[in-house]
C-alpha cells in the first residue's frame, strides 16, 4: 500500500458527492404546496426524500473510499507477528 | 392521576434502572479506575451499540417534543430539524474520521485533548473545554423539561417543590447508576429507548392519519389555523423572510451538533473507523423518524389537543403538545408506552451529556491546571464525582430557575458551541491558523454572538432579551455600520457569529505570521489521521 502523501490528506473524487445533499439548503426549489403526495404538501415530501439523498450520498462514498485492505484475509485468524511492520501506516 | 399510563411508565422506567447497573458489567475491560472505560466505554462499540448510543444522544427527549412543539406554534419553520440531520451526516463524515483515527492514537478522550495536543496550548484548549461546559449544561436541564412535561402530563403536576419532586427521584436514579457504570449505561440503556421511540411514532404516524382523514385534511386543519392567528412569520410554507434563517440555521445546527462534546464521546467510543462510516449511512433512519414526528405537531392541531398549563410556572406548556396528543388519541397503555419514551428518551443523553462535560472537566481543567500528577485511577474519579455535580447542577437549574432560561442558554449554547469549529474541525485538516488568531476569533464571535442574542426579543413581545436565535438582516450592526439596512429578511446569529469568528481569525493569524510569533507544539503527525482499529503499532486502551 502507498505510503500516505506527506500533507496527511486523502483525497477522492467521490468526496464531492457529499456536497449533494446540501441542495436541502436552497429552499426555493422546494418551498411550494405541489404537487402533493398522500396529501402532504412538496415541501414537506421533498425534505423527507432528502433523508434518502443523504443515505445515497453517504453510502456511495462510504462504498468507494474503502481503506485496503479491510476485510481480514480469509482463514484462521493471522497472528500477530505475521503483520508486516510497516503496512499500514 | 393516570394508573395505567403511570404503572407502565414506572415498569419500563425499572427495567432502564436495571439496565443501567447491570451494564458496569457489560463487557467490561480489566478496570474501571481509567477514562478510557468509564468515559468511553472501553473504545470498542462495535456498529450497532454505536447506531443506537449516537442516536440516544443526538435525538433527544427534548427534540422529541419540542421539534414538534414549534410545528404546531410556528409551522414550515419548525420543519429546519429535518434538513439539519440530513446534511449533518454527510458533512461530519470525513472530520469524524479523522479525529477519532488522532484521538485513538493519541489517547484523546474530548476535542479539548485534540486541540492541547494539535497546538500545544494550554490556553486555547481550556477555550475549547469551557465552551464545552457551558454549551453542554443548559442541554442536560433541558433533557429535565422534557421529561417533566411527560412527568405533568401523567398527572403529577403538582405546584411548587413538591411538583418537581417526580424528576428528582428520577435524576438521582440515573446520577447513581451513570457513576457506577460510566458511558455503558446509556448506550445499554439507548437499545430500549431507540426501541420504544420507533415503535411508538411508527404507530403513531401510520394510525393518527388514518384516524384524522388524511394528511390532505391535517394539512389543511394547519393552514387554516395558521391562516386565523395575528403572527406574520407562520405558515404550512417558509416566507420571503425567514427561507435564509431556515437555511442557516440548519447549516449552522448541522456544523455546530458534533462539535458538542457528548456527539463526540458517542463518536470516540466507537471501535474503528469503519463502525463510524457504517453510521454516517445508518443514522439517517433516526432523521427520516424526526421529520415523521415534526409532522405530528399538525396532526394536534388537527385534533385540537391544546397544551397543559404547567402549575409550577402557571403558563401553558407547548411542549406538552405531544405527550398529550398521545393521551388524547391512544388507549392508556399505549400512551403509557409513549411517555416512557419520551422519559427514557431524556435519561440517554442527559447521561451521555454529564460523562461528555465530566470527561473534558477531568482532562482540560482538573489535570491540566489542579493536579498535573493525577493517575488514570484519580482522573476516573474524578470524573465520576464531576458527573454527578453536572447532573445535580441541571435539576437545581429547572427547580430554582424558570425553564425559560434553560431554553434560552441552550439557544446561545448552540452559537458558543459553533464559534470552536476553527479550533477544534478546521485544525483537523490545517495547522494554518494561528493559536492567537483562533482565541481572537473566539473572543469576538463569542461576544458578538452573545450581543446580538442578547439585543434580540421574543416574536410575542413578552420579553426584551434571548427571544430567538433569527436575526433581521437589516439589524446587523458592525460599528454603527448597516450593510443592509432596512432588510427584514433573516439569518441565523450563530452563523453572523462564525463569520466574524472566521474573519478575525484569518487577519490575526496573517499578522501573526508576519511577524512569526511561535505557534506551539504539533505533537501529532499526518499519518496519526488514518489510524484505524486493526493497525498493529495501536496505542493500547485504558493504559497508563
Amino acid at each position: 500500500m502507498a505510503p500516505p502523501p506527506r500533507t496527511g490528506i486523502r483525497w477522492s473524487w467521490w468526496n464531492l458527492l457529499l456536497l449533494v445533499p446540501l441542495v436541502l439548503l436552497i429552499t426555493p426549489i422546494f418551498n411550494r404546496t405541489g404537487p402533493a403526495l398522500f396529501g402532504m404538501p412538496f415541501y414537506y415530501w421533498f425534505q423527507l426524500a432528502g433523508v434518502v439523498i443523504g443515505v445515497g450520498a453517504t453510502s456511495v462514498v462510504f462504498a468507494m473510499t474503502r481503506d485496503r485492505p479491510t476485510p481480514p484475509p480469509p482463514g484462521p485468524d493471522r497472528g500477530v507477528d505475521t503483520l508486516d511492520e510497516g503496512a499500514r501506516p | 392521576m393516570k394508573w395505567t399510563e403511570l404503572i407502565v411508565f414506572t415498569l419500563l422506567f425499572g427495567v432502564v434502572t436495571v439496565l443501567g447497573f447491570v451494564a458496569a458489567r457489560w463487557q467490561a475491560g480489566s478496570t474501571l479506575d481509567h477514562l478510557d472505560e468509564w468515559g468511553l466505554g472501553g473504545r470498542k462499540f462495535g456498529s450497532w451499540i454505536t447506531w443506537f448510543l449516537i442516536g440516544g444522544d443526538v435525538y433527544t427527549a427534548y427534540t422529541f417534543v419540542a421539534v414538534p412543539a414549534l410545528m404546531f406554534s410556528a409551522g414550515a419553520a419548525g420543519f429546519f430539524a429535518l434538513p439539519y440531520t440530513v446534511i449533518l451526516y454527510p458533512l461530519a463524515f470525513m472530520p469524524l474520521l479523522r479525529i477519532w483515527s488522532v484521538s485513538r492514537s493519541h489517547g484523546y478522550v474530548t476535542p479539548a485533548d485534540f486541540v492541547r495536543g494539535r497546538y500545544g496550548s494550554r490556553a486555547l484548549a481550556l477555550l475549547v473545554a469551557i465552551t464545552g461546559i457551558v454549551a453542554t449544561m443548559p442541554y442536560i436541564a433541558l433533557q429535565l423539561v422534557g421529561l417533566e412535561a411527560v412527568l405533568r402530563t401523567l398527572g403529577l403536576n403538582g405546584s411548587g417543590v413538591v411538583g418537581h419532586l417526580p424528576l428528582l427521584i428520577a435524576f438521582v436514579i440515573l446520577a447513581v447508576y451513570t457513576y457506577q457504570s460510566g458511558l455503558r449505561a446509556p448506550a445499554l440503556i439507548a437499545f430500549v429507548k431507540d426501541i420504544l421511540v420507533y415503535v411508538v411514532i411508527i404507530v403513531a404516524v401510520v394510525y393518527l392519519p388514518i384516524k384524522l382523514g388524511g394528511w390532505s385534511s391535517i394539512f389543511g386543519a394547519a393552514e387554516a389555523k395558521f391562516a386565523a392567528t395575528p403572527a406574520p412569520g407562520d405558515g404550512i410554507l417558509l416566507n420571503a423572510n425567514n427561507q435564509l434563517q431556515y437555511a442557516t440555521l440548519a447549516l449552522g445546527s448541522a456544523l455546530a451538533l458534533f462539535l458538542y462534546p457528548h456527539s463526540l464521546t458517542g463518536v470516540l467510543a466507537s471501535r474503528g473507523r469503519k463502525v463510524i462510516k457504517r453510521n454516517m449511512t445508518a443514522l439517517p433512519a433516526y432523521s427520516l423518524l424526526l421529520g415523521l414526528l415534526a409532522l405530528l405537531g399538525f396532526v394536534a392541531i388537527a385534533a385540537g389537543t391544546a397544551p397543559i398549563t404547567n402549575r409550577a410556572t402557571g403558563n401553558p406548556d407547548t411542549n406538552t403538545i405531544i405527550p398529550n396528543l398521545f393521551e388524547q388519541q391512544f388507549p392508556s397503555w399505549f400512551a403509557g408506552i409513549a411517555f416512557a419514551a419520551i422519559g427514557i428518551g431524556a435519561l440517554v443523553p442527559a447521561a451521555i451529556m454529564s460523562i461528555a462535560a465530566a470527561n473534558l472537566w477531568t482532562r482540560n481543567v482538573y489535570k491540566e491546571f489542579i493536579h498535573q500528577r493525577a493517575t488514570p485511577k484519580e482522573e476516573a474519579r474524578q470524573a465520576k464525582l464531576a458527573s454527578l455535580v453536572v447532573k445535580f447542577g441541571a435539576v437545581a437549574f429547572v427547580l430554582f430557575i424558570d425553564p425559560q432560561f434553560s431554553i434560552d442558554l441552550q439557544l446561545i449554547g448552540g452559537v458558543m458551541i459553533l464559534q470552536t469549529l476553527p479550533a477544534v474541525a478546521i485544525a483537523l485538516y490545517t495547522r494554518w491558523f494561528h493559536i492567537w488568531g483562533l482565541i481572537s476569533g473566539w473572543v469576538v464571535g463569542m461576544g458578538w454572538g452573545m450581543l446580538i442574542l442578547f439585543n434580540i426579543p421574543s416574536a410575542d413581545g413578552k420579553r426584551a432579551h434571548f427571544g430567538a436565535s433569527a436575526l433581521k438582516l437589516g439589524e446587523l450592526n458592525v460599528f454603527g455600520w448597516h450593510p443592509f439596512g432596512g432588510s427584514t429578511v433573516q439569518i441565523y446569529v450563530g452563523f453572523v457569529a462564525l463569520v466574524a469568528n472566521l474573519v478575525v481569525a484569518v487577519v490575526v493569524t496573517a499578522l501573526a505570521r508576519r511577524f512569526r510569533v511561535f505557534n506551539g507544539t504539533d505533537q501529532t503527525n499526518p499519518a496519526d489521521y488514518h489510524v484505524d482499529e486493526d493497525d498493529k503499532k495501536l496505542r493500547a486502551i485504558a493504559a497508563h
